[in-house]
């Protein structure tokens, strides 16, 4: 697909500007069954986010990415924030100096910012949190990828895995987290991590469909 | 004398729990990071990182956190540190309380870190 630092720059302030959107939303998932902030505290997050990179020139995504990990580290409060923090950290750590990323260093990206994730967290597939709906989609997006799919249908069937996941997050207890002290009343329930996490990776495929369609 | 490092969501809880601790142990040193920076309930790596060091010294630093980000927050916090030798501070999974007082207390008669950590094992919780 070859995104440059600019296009990736762009893609990231849709995401924030997605985030700010759903704020609402997000916080209204997580007061059903934890503490009520995922909203506020990722919107904050990528406000910072979009403070910290506005003037950056996109020539070296992996610094730019460094710059979005940190801004989330230091002001989301919550959860998410060294879990985010973690993700774009890795996936800048991997892209390194690049100035353009294919589809597969995409997945390469996704793949290292969901072990970063997992170790973080100590989480895995299967307890309700935002690993839910990122590992089924990267699966998704490797086997797409293997089988030869052009690059925004890859990009569309990793979404809609991404959202399968996240609907199934309903069926699961929670045992990580906040939610975890609701034991089984946490069934029926979305898992807002999985929702914001799915949010974020249909954000960047209709982005890149904008972009390349 | 090992110091100790309270990391709480709250503010309110991370400067009570040190009050409580300094009744038993007037002389330890206890710094707190409670809630973030901008007064909301939540933790924050940076506070974590002044906490850590501010009590740091070559005898060592105990870390007591409540709730899950904060582990994870202190968890980075020693990722992003590296003025200081990580591997004489520790992160008790003990309940922050209890952990706190027995902690300070076993400080203050000159214990060792892994020592001070052993005797916090009758306190340990899943978290
Ligand atoms: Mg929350």
């Amino acid at each position: 697909m070859s995104l440059n630092g600019q296009q990736i720059k762009q893609i990231i302030f849709k995401i924030a500007q997605m985030i700010d959107e759903n704020k609402m939303y997000l916080t209204e998932l997580d007061a059903a069954i934890g503490d009520g902030d995922h909203g506020i505290n990722m919107s904050k997050g990528f406000q910072a986010v979009i403070d910290k990179i506005k003037d950056d020139n996109g020539d070296n995504i992996g610094d730019m990415l460094k710059k979005v990990s940190m801004a989330l580290i230091a002001n989301v409060g919550g959860a998410s924030g060294p879990l985010y923090g973690t993700a774009f950290m890795k996936a800048g750590m991997w892209v390194g100096n690049r100035r353009e990323i294919s589809i597969e260093d995409y997945y390469n990206m996704l793949l290292e910012a969901l072990n970063g994730i997992k170790a973080r967290g100590r989480a895995s597939i299967g307890e309700k949190t935002m690993v839910d709906s990122l590992e089924p989609a990267i699966n998704e997006l490797k086997v797409s990828i293997d089988n030869k799919f052009n690059e925004l249908e890859c990009l569309e069937k990793m979404v809609n895995s991404a959202k399968l996941g996240m609907e199934n997050t309903k069926n699961i207890v929670a045992t990580k987290g906040r939610a975890s002290y609701l034991g089984e009343r946490s069934i029926g329930h979305l898992d807002p991590g999985a929702v914001s996490c799915y949010l974020i990776l249909k954000t960047i495929f209709e982005e890149v469909k904008k972009i390349k369609g | 004398m090992v110091s100790l490092v309270i990391v709480s969501h709250s503010e309110k809880i991370a400067k009570g729990i040190k009050e409580l601790a300094l009744q038993m142990a007037p002389d330890v040193k206890i710094e707190i990071a409670g809630g973030t920076g901008d007064g909301r309930i939540g933790t924050d790596c940076l506070n974590i990182m002044n906490a850590i060091n501010n009590a740091y010294s070559d005898d060592g630093v105990l870390i007591l956190f409540d709730l899950g980000s904060a582990l994870m927050n202190s968890e980075m916090a020693l990722d992003f540190m590296e003025n200081i030798d990580k591997s004489k501070v520790k992160i008790a999974k003990c309940a922050i309380v209890e952990g706190a007082i027995a902690g300070a207390v076993e400080a203050s008669i000159g214990k060792t870190i892994d020592e001070i950590l052993e005797a916090l094992e009758s306190y340990r919780i899943n978290k």
